[in-house]
C-alpha cells in the first residue's frame, strides 16, 4: 500500500511529463505529417538552457526563458528548414529532421561535454511536501504536477476558447479546406512547431532537474515519446493525455513490481520452473522487463486497434 | 469576373484537365456541367489553388493561377467542396465562425441569416458538426463558405445524394446567394436545378469544355445531352 500511493504519484509526474512533450509530437505529426524526430532533443536543449541559465539568472528566470528559446528554435526549425524539404515529401522532411537529432546531440556535447550537469533542484523547493508511511514525497515533484497541470489548463483553453485554436483543430482534420476558408495554414503549421518545442523545452527545464542533464537524455526519453503518441492516437490529444499518464503508471509500477509471469500462473494451477521450456523467460520479474512494457502494449495495439487509443485515422 | 483560359492540370502523370476555358460575369449564375470523371472538380480545385494549375486565371484583371488557396479566398472567391469537409469535432456554430476570414467581421451575411435561411442549423448550433446528417452537413459547408463574404463561389456537386426536398432547399439557397450579388459557378451532374438557375451552362467532357450555351440552347441539342451528360 505504502509503495502504491507514493508510486501512483510519481507515475502522474511523470505520465504529465510524457504529456508535456508527447501533445506537441502529436499536433505537428496530425497537422503537419511530420515525424519530428527532434522533438525530444529540444527536450534536451530546454534542460541544458535551464542549468545555464540557472547558473547566471536563477531557477525561476531560467523557468521561462529558456522554454521561450526553444520556442524560438522550433519556429526557426519550421521556417527555415521543413518549410523548404517540404515539396520533397515526407521521407525528405523524415530525414531532415532525424539530421537534426545528430547536429543538436553533437552540438551539445560540444558545448557542455558528455558528463551529466550539476543542475540540481532550486532550494526552494528541495524539501518533503509530505510523508506517508515514512516515505517523502518532495515538494518538487509537487511542482511539476503544479506546472503540467497548468500547462495542460493552458493549451485546453487556447484549443477551445481561441480562434487560433480552433482553426488548429480544423486543420488537424481539414488542412487544405481551412487555407480555402481563407486562413494562412503555413502560419498556423509554424505556430504549432513553436508552441510544441515550447513545451518540450518546459519539459526539459522541469525534468533536467529531476532526471538527469546529460547528452544521452533526447534517446533516453524519445522512444518512449513516441510510442505515446502512437498509442494514443493520431489526431486525438484526450487519447494522448490517456497514453502518457498510463505509460507513466505503467513504467513507475513495471519498476517495482517483483511478481513474474511464473507467479501469475500459479494460482492457475500451473507451476514453472526456470528449467522447463521458456521457463527462463516466465521466471523473469517484471521489474527487469519494466522498460520493455510499454513497447509491448504499443504492439499490441497495433495489432488490435491500428489507429490507436482515440486516433481519428489510421496510422 | 472570372476568367480561365487553357487551364492544365495534372494529378502525378494523368492529364486531368486539358486546356479549360471559361467565364464567369459579375452576379452572374454558370453552370459547369458533365459526367463523374471529366474533370469538374479538378476545375475548381485548380481555381482555388488546391491542385497546381497550369494555364490562365484572372480574377478581377488579377492574375491568381498558382497563388495559395487562402490567397484566392482572400481575393473574394468562395469555395464548396463536394466531399461537404465540415469540422467534425468543431460545433456547427464553431465551424461557421471559421468561415469568417476575420473574428467580427461580416459581409453580406451573418449568424442570424444562416440561421433563419436553415432553422435546423440554428437548433443544433452547439452540436458537433460531425453528428448532423448528410443534408445538413451540406447546408452548413455552403453557408461556412458564405460567411467568408466571396463576390463569386464555386460549388462542387451541392445536390449529390440529397434527397429531393433537400435538393429543392439547395436550389433556393442558390437563389438566394444570387439576389445578394454573388456569382456563382455550379458544378453538377444532374439537369434540373442547373437548367432553372443559370444563365449560361458550360458541358465538359475529357478534360476540357465541349459545349457552351443557354438552357435554351442545351434544351435544344440533344445529341449533346445524349452524348455528354445522360448517364
Amino acid at each position: 500500500m505504502q509503495i502504491g500511493l507514493i508510486s501512483l504519484l510519481d507515475g502522474l509526474v511523470y505520465g504529465m511529463l510524457l504529456f508535456m512533450l508527447a501533445s506537441g509530437l502529436t499536433l505537428i505529426l496530425s497537422m503537419m505529417g511530420v515525424l519530428n524526430f527532434a522533438h525530444a532533443s529540444v527536450y534536451m536543449l530546454g534542460a541544458y538552457f535551464a542549468y545555464e541559465l540557472s547558473r547566471w539568472v536563477g531557477f525561476w528566470p531560467a523557468l521561462i526563458i529558456a522554454p521561450l528559446l526553444c520556442g524560438a528554435i522550433g519556429a526557426a526549425i519550421e521556417v527555415w528548414g521543413l518549410r523548404r524539404v517540404h515539396h520533397n515529401g515526407h521521407i525528405a522532411e523524415l530525414l531532415f529532421t532525424f539530421g537534426l537529432v545528430f547536429i543538436i546531440g553533437r552540438a551539445v556535447q560540444m558545448a557542455w561535454g558528455m558528463l551529466p550537469m550539476p543542475y540540481r533542484v532550486p532550494a526552494s523547493l528541495d524539501f518533503p511536501l509530505f510523508s506517508l508511511y515514512g516515505e517523502n514525497f518532495p515538494a518538487y515533484r509537487g511542482f511539476m504536477l503544479l506546472i503540467s497541470a497548468l500547462m495542460l489548463l493552458t493549451i485546453w483553453l487556447l484549443l477551445k476558447k481561441t480562434r487560433i485554436g480552433l482553426i488548429i483543430q480544423a486543420a488537424l482534420t481539414h488542412p487544405s479546406m481551412v487555407s480555402a476558408l481563407g486562413h494562412d495554414v503555413p502560419s498556423v503549421f509554424t505556430i504549432v512547431f513553436a508552441g510544441g518545442s515550447l513545451l518540450a523545452g518546459l519539459a526539459g527545464v522541469i525534468a533536467g532537474n529531476y532526471l538527469t542533464t546529460e547528452s544521452s537524455m533526447a534517446d533516453a526519453m524519445g522512444p518512449i515519446v513516441f510510442v505515446v503518441v502512437i498509442f494514443g492516437g493520431l489526431g486525438s490529444l484526450a487519447g494522448c493525455f490517456i497514453a502518457s499518464i498510463l505509460m507513466g503508471m505503467v513504467q513507475t509500477f513495471s519498476v517495482v513490481m517483483e511478481w513474474s509471469f511464473a507467479d501469475m500462473l500459479r494460482p492457475l494451477g500451473i507451476s514453472v520452473s526456470a528449467d522447463d521450456l521458456l521457463g527462463e523467460i516466465l521466471t523473469i520479474s517484471i521489474s527487469r522487463i519494466g522498460p520493455l512494457v510499454p513497447y509491448v502494449l504499443l504492439i499490441v495495439i497495433l495489432l488490435f486497434r491500428p489507429r490507436g487509443l482515440m486516433g481519428t485515422r489510421e496510422t | 469576373m472570372l476568367e480561365v483560359r487553357d487551364l492544365h492540370a495534372f494529378y502525378g502523370k494523368s492529364h486531368i484537365l486539358q486546356g479549360v476555358d471559361l467565364s464567369v460575369g459579375e452576379g452572374e449564375i454558370v453552370s459547369l456541367l458533365g459526367r463523374n470523371g471529366v474533370g469538374r472538380s479538378t476545375t475548381c480545385k485548380a481555381i482555388m489553388g488546391l491542385v497546381e494549375p497550369v494555364g490562365t486565371v484572372r480574377y478581377r484583371g488579377r492574375d491568381i493561377a498558382g497563388l495559395r488557396a487562402n490567397l484566392v479566398a482572400k481575393a473574394g472567391i468562395g469555395y464548396v467542396p463536394e466531399d461537404r469537409q465540415v469540422f467534425p469535432t468543431l460545433t456547427v456554430r464553431q465551424n461557421l465562425m471559421l468561415g469568417l476570414k476575420r473574428a467580427g467581421r461580416f459581409g453580406r451575411w451573418n449568424f442570424d441569416d444562416v440561421f433563419k435561411l436553415f432553422p435546423n442549423l440554428a437548433e443544433r448550433q452547439h452540436n458537433a458538426a460531425g453528428v448532423l446528417s448528410g443534408g445538413e452537413q451540406q447546408m452548413l459547408t455552403m453557408c461556412r463558405t458564405l460567411m467568408g463574404d466571396p463576390d463569386l463561389i464555386l460549388i462542387d456537386e451541392p445536390t449529390e445524394g440529397l434527397a429531393p426536398m433537400l435538393v429543392e432547399q439547395v436550389g433556393r439557397l442558390l437563389e438566394e446567394i444570387a439576389r445578394r450579388g454573388v456569382a456563382i459557378l455550379l458544378v453538377e451532374q444532374k439537369l434540373t436545378i442547373a437548367m432553372r438557375i443559370s444563365r449560361r451552362l458550360y458541358v465538359m467532357g475529357h478534360g476540357r469544355i465541349v459545349f457552351e450555351g443557354t438552357p435554351a440552347d442545351i434544351d435544344a441539342r440533344a445529341d449533346i445531352r445524349r452524348e455528354w451528360l445522360e448517364v
